[in-house]
């Protein structure tokens, strides 16, 4: 089970932005009119990134309030899953997958490179708040291992030496491209696809990039 | 080697645009409405006679699954409820769905949704997926756009509406009561059955979970015909399927392939073969963690379908395969995969919630040794004893891959054992 505490840090009143009452808003829409606690998740999501990434007491009481549910039912559900954050985080949050498959292709190097680089121990936050590290289970990108979450956003195809220079780079203000560290095209096999090689006129996504959200 | 005709999932890699003219040229939503005017019963004795089995992990027959909907609509409403919580530890395969061919998956939301008589769809998506659920917004935007699906769905005349739900973070929650707790707003935490979704599923009402892949597949079947699915593999393992393999490869990768491809011709023609080798293979997970590792001697001759790795007494699960070879310490990788159940145990039933803790600290001890030889037959009945004994088959899945690992490895648990007695007596 996830391993949690009672929120800790600083617990100024909450109140949603107007753009994330109208977020909220448009998430309450998706479900039956009488069900609108469904939409619990994705509030607390909303208010965790109000927040600057984790979830303080009067942000989940806040959440439960407009939805007009009991204060324990979003604390129940803010303890539970792991994606929701009991303390302060770095403002680049990173989360090394460390199971079987990241393993077997060095993700413990991947962790201790990132404590290593940052001086700090897993759950602390960088002196200048700009980095906190986590190890977490597995991901689902597995024919990309390792792989590192950092907010939003995948890396993948990872080293050791590739992982400090992501650092540096996003220390820096840096652009670094999300995805493969490699270049591989998704999970398709180094060196470029093997098959569906027949498929026709095929060219470059477009549109969308990762990180933007909808 | 399956040809490139016969692959579904042509644009795997995002080697082409995902949105909607591009997955329409790639022959997604082609006409559509045709394929929902087959009717409910001639959609459902199709699939039935596909053989099309589940692609999430359990492989129960999807058509059966279809047919335990109510067949007359009540007052209340019924749901599709698509699974996209992909967390088993191996398995990347449905992340390529959503974030490359989103289309093909909301086409068959509808063909799906309208066979079991939904009136609307959740697409249940793990939170750690964020740029995966805004393709798949993204894809729902542009088909309500396009009126394929809302009022009147691809023309069929059918109402039907398809809405995103993100996650947060519980591999639990790819079970699909525990994922409907978690889409009505709560812990995720799997429900005792029966009454069975298709009964009480979504908010009471009548609801079938499926795969992302599962429901992928269905428009391709009923368009190119069931003998053409049934042509691929073998009876009772049908079809094509998109393998994720990853590990102690040259070329980690996903791939769709014929259901029943040999392991080693997988491996070594997709994945540019073990590193160092055939020889060089110790074992291999061939599902996702949950089902048990197999030697290398077993491999070598396997094929990759739900029957023949049943027999191995091991399992296809989601088909993904986990390489390792033999530079692994194949204790430590499966106390690893002890860890995660630990992590991910909901806590509801008392085997699992101290059964998977339990089973983690003592094998941990044995990476090093530090145990009893009468321990290991200790750690075998602990997995007996959570096995079968818990709500959900999370139990039974942390329990697996320790008996397989004592199944194949138990000589070298043994060794371990011993010499680190050895080391102990020496140093006293």
């Amino acid at each position: 089970m996830k391993a949690t505490s009672y929120p800790q840090g600083q617990s100024e009143d909450f109140a949603f932005t107007q753009e994330n009452l109208r977020r909220a808003e448009t998430v309450i829409a998706r479900y039956p009119a009488d069900r609108k606690s469904s939409a619990l998740i994705a509030l607390l999501d909303l208010a965790q990134r109000q927040n600057g990434g984790w979830l303080s007491v009067p942000a989940i009481e806040y959440v439960a309030n407009y939805l007009e549910i009991a204060p324990i039912r979003a604390h129940e559900v803010a303890s539970f899953y792991s994606m929701f954050n009991d303390q302060p985080v770095g403002k680049y949050f990173i989360q090394v997958c460390r199971t079987t498959p990241c393993w077997l292709r060095g993700s413990d190097g991947i962790t201790e490179t990132c404590k290593k680089k940052l001086g700090v121990g897993l759950r602390q936050v960088s002196e200048d708040g700009l980095f906190s590290v986590i190890e977490v289970e597995c991901l689902g990108a597995c024919a990309n291992a390792p792989m590192v979450q950092i907010n939003d956003d995948y890396y993948e195809d990872l080293t050791p030496e590739r992982m400090a220079e992501i650092i540096d780079a996003l220390r820096e203000g840096g652009d670094v491209p999300v995805g493969s560290q490699t270049g591989r095209l998704s999970s398709a096999p180094e060196g470029g696809p093997q098959t569906l090689l027949e498929v026709a006129d095929a060219k470059p996504a477009e549109g969308a990039k990762p990180g933007e959200g909808a | 080697m399956l040809h490139d005709r016969d692959r579904i999932f042509t644009n795997l890699y995002g080697q082409d645009d995902w949105s909607l003219p591009a997955a329409r040229r790639r022959g997604c939503w082609d006409n559509t409405k045709s394929l929902v005017e087959l009717g409910r019963d001639k959609i459902i004795e199709m699939v039935k006679e596909s053989g099309l089995r589940g692609r999430g992990g359990a492989g129960f027959p999807t058509g059966l699954k279809w047919s335990f909907m109510p067949k007359e609509r009540g007052d209340r409403p019924a749901y599709l409820v698509v699974n996209a919580d992909e967390s088993e530890p191996g398995s990347c395969k449905d992340r390529e769905i959503l974030r490359n061919d989103p289309h093909r998956l909301l086409e068959g939301c509808l063909v799906a949704g309208f066979a079991m008589g939904a009136n609307a769809c959740y697409i249940y998506i793990r939170g750690e997926y964020f740029f995966e659920g805004s393709q798949i917004q993204r894809a729902i935007d542009e088909a309500y756009e396009a009126g394929l699906i809302g009022k009147n769905a691809a023309g069929s005349g059918y109402d039907y509406d398809i809405y995103l739900h993100r996650g947060a973070g519980a591999y639990i929650c790819g079970e699909e009561t525990a994922l409907l707790e978690s889409l009505e707003g709560k812990k995720g935490q799997p429900r005792l059955k029966p009454p069975f979704p298709a009964a009480v599923g979504l908010y009471g009402c009548p609801t079938t979970i499926n795969n992302v892949e599962t429901i992928a597949v269905v428009p391709e079947i009923l368009r190119r015909g069931v003998e053409w699915w049934t042509g691929l593999g073998r009876p009772n393992n049908t079809g094509t399927k998109i393998f994720s393999i990853s590990g102690h490869v040259n070329k980690p990768l996903n791939v769709e392939e014929e259901m029943g491809i040999p392991m080693k011709e997988l491996i070594e023609k997709h994945a540019g073969g073990v590193i160092g080798g055939w020889d060089n293979l110790l074992a291999v997970i061939p599902g996702g963690s949950s089902v048990p590792c197999l030697p290398a001697t077993t491999c070598t001759n396997i094929l990759m379908d739900f029957d023949s790795l049943r027999e191995a007494q091991s399992g296809l699960g989601t088909a993904a395969v986990i390489v390792m070879d033999k530079s692994t310490d194949i204790v430590a990788a499966i106390a690893r995969l002890s860890h995660f159940y630990m992590h991910e145990s909901c806590g509801q039933c008392t085997p699992c919630r101290e059964g998977t803790g339990w089973m983690y600290r003592v094998i941990t001890r044995m990476i090093r040794g530090e145990a009893e030889i009468e321990e290991i037959d200790t750690l075998l009945d602990v997995t007996y004893q959570v096995e079968g004994h818990t709500i959900c088959a999370l139990g039974d899945a942390a329990a697996w891959p320790v008996q397989g690992l004592l199944r194949h490895f138990r000589p070298e648990v043994e060794r371990r054992i011993l010499d680190y007695k050895k080391t102990q007596q020496a140093a006293d």
